[in-house]
């Protein structure tokens, strides 16, 4: 009797151990760049140009383009991913077709990102002509979190009850009437938190970026979507390994800056996943 | 006089065969109850006559329902308007989550043109009072629905159905996840509704049958073995079966 107990108490132990050295990782990356980085924040990091070959100077630029081409890729993945996402979860009955898209949406989920980056090459910059530009990175930074826009929106929208549909076409709303008024609004913050992390997820991606938009040094803002643009995430990669001589806090503060980036989004979608679950009662 | 006429109904989910040969003449404003053991079939009946079994898939059917001379089986019946004039309530109270008002608005919303807020607010005042619940909730409209009381919950279902103006109410059995004093104030509702509407109810609580149906209509395994007034059918019913299962041998 007093032998099990121990035993478990010594397997509660190493459990409670191995679940402790996950947090030690993550708390220990932000701690050291939050304690490399942060003495290069200051307002003229964050608002001016790069200066003396990226040594110096703000980085006002990488961080305009990785919203722009974050904001960009939503533009595209949130409409066509959310429609993808009603057609399976409320209009497709199982058959070879839908199959034959869940099988593309989970390959799609599973290609590596660089392959993104050299099918956005060829797609967006070569074969339509948009060259490196904001367009061609935002269309293949779209299509690389398409498949996690559509799966969230997928679950969120089969999480809503079939009473409620139920009830609604029993009234006599139309099957589009039930969708707009009844199952979306009931679906929105499960819709929202897989976009916001899909947001995330584009705003830290390098590889997809890389040959279709990515800027090496370019100290101005971008005047059209066919502009190059910096973005923070490639940014970072040529001041740690392209560039001699460059400061170690400016290297942490632009970590820390994309850090912060990402993280702030993934807490948004923490906060409505939160609100909503305190609400959901049915 | 009939309101609904039932010619030789057959419904298949499947190879199945759900319901077979029925006949049957549903009374205008009159509560009519059906019964019979699970899996007889009286949910699906009692589906049929909005279309709601259509959204199952691999549902047939043959046979005629005609509601005011119109079968509602045929290919072009339009569903909305079926479904407009002939509402459900159903076994699980199932207010969407949204307050009480608009709850009972949503009908009305996707049917017509935009209303004026007062005509609105009239439909609501007009349904929750035909429910019995507007003194209780009148103060409350704004709240969600989803905290009220189940008893609540079900008439505010009832209440949001009957804001659509529908002529059938079908009840597939409305009282069973109720305590039996507010099972008994529904019974109350119905036969209040009774005047206006006419009433289905599907049971399996026979005393429910009794107490408030004009009709009544037994089945079992899809075949409609007895119907007629509800005294008779309790009292002296001409069916060994139905006779049976009433005096509680099976089911």
């Amino acid at each position: 009797m007093r032998n099990s107990r121990r035993s478990e108490k010594i397997a509660f132990f190493f459990l409670f151990l191995a679940t402790l050295l996950i947090v030690v990782p993550v708390g220990l990356i932000i701690a050291i760049i939050i304690q490399k980085g942060l003495p290069a924040i200051n307002w003229q990091f964050l608002s001016d140009m790069p200066r003396s070959g990226m040594r110096a100077g703000g980085i006002l630029p990488a961080i305009v383009g990785t919203i722009y081409l974050v904001g960009g890729a939503i533009l595209f993945a949130l409409p066509i991913g959310l429609l993808a996402a009603i057609y399976l979860s409320e209009y497709s009955r199982d058959n070879l077709l839908t199959r034959m898209i869940k099988l593309a949406i989970v390959n799609l989920a599973g290609v590596p990102s660089v392959v993104y980056g050299l099918f956005g090459l060829a797609l967006f910059v070569v074969f339509c002509k948009f060259g490196a530009s904001i367009l061609s990175g935002s269309l293949t930074l779209g299509i690389m979190i398409l498949p996690l826009i559509i799966t969230s929106s997928r679950e969120a929208l089969e999480s809503v009850p079939d009473s409620f549909r139920e009830v609604s076409l029993s009234l006599g709303a139309s099957k589009w009437q039930t969708i707009r008024h009844i199952v979306l609004p009931n679906a929105v913050p499960g819709i929202l938190t897989g976009t916001i992390l899909g947001l995330g997820r584009a705003a830290g991606e390098t590889a997809p970026i890389l040959f279709t938009v990515a800027a090496f040094y370019l100290p101005q803002l971008p005047k059209s979507l066919f502009d190059q643009a910096m973005a923070l995430p490639y940014h970072l990669y040529v001041i740690s390994t392209q560039v001699p001589n460059v400061d170690e806090k400016i290297r942490y503060g632009t970590a820390l800056v994309l850090l912060f980036l990402v993280l702030f989004m993934n807490l948004v979608a923490i906060i409505i996943r939160y609100h909503f679950r305190k609400k959901k009662k049915w | 006089m009939a309101k609904i006429k039932v010619n030789n109904l057959n419904l298949w989910y499947g190879s199945f065969q759900a319901l077979k040969g029925v006949y049957a003449n549903f009374a205008e404003k009159k509560i009519t109850a059906i019964i019979g053991p699970s899996g007889c079939g009286k949910s699906t009946m009692l589906r049929v006559f909005n279309r709601m079994n259509d959204l199952i898939e691999g549902v047939r059917t043959s046979g005629e329902i005609i509601i005011d001379n119109l079968n509602v089986l045929g290919e072009e019946t339009d569903l909305v308007a079926l479904r407009k004039k002939v509402g459900i309530v159903f076994q699980r109270p199932n207010p969407f989550p949204l307050s009480v008002y608009e709850n009972i608005v949503f009908g009305i919303r996707v049917h017509e043109q935009p209303r004026k807020k007062a005509e609105l607010n009239g439909i609501v005042e007009e349904s929750l009072k035909s429910v019995l619940l507007w003194d209780e909730l009148k103060d409350k409209l704004k709240m969600p629905a989803l905290h009220l009381s189940l008893e609540q919950k079900q008439r505010l279902c009832i209440a949001r159905l009957i804001a659509v103006k529908p002529d059938v109410v079908l009840m597939d059995e409305p009282c069973s996840t109720l305590d039996p004093q507010a099972t008994a104030r529904i019974e109350e509702l119905m036969r209040e509704l009774r005047k206006n509407y006419t009433i289905i109810i599907v049971t399996h609580n026979m005393q429910q049958a009794a107490r408030v149906s004009d009709d009544t209509g037994f089945m079992l395994l899809g075949e409609l073995v007895e119907f007629g007034a509800t005294h008779e059918i309790f009292t002296a019913p001409k069916d060994k079966r139905t006779e049976d299962y009433i005096t509680g041998r099976y089911g």
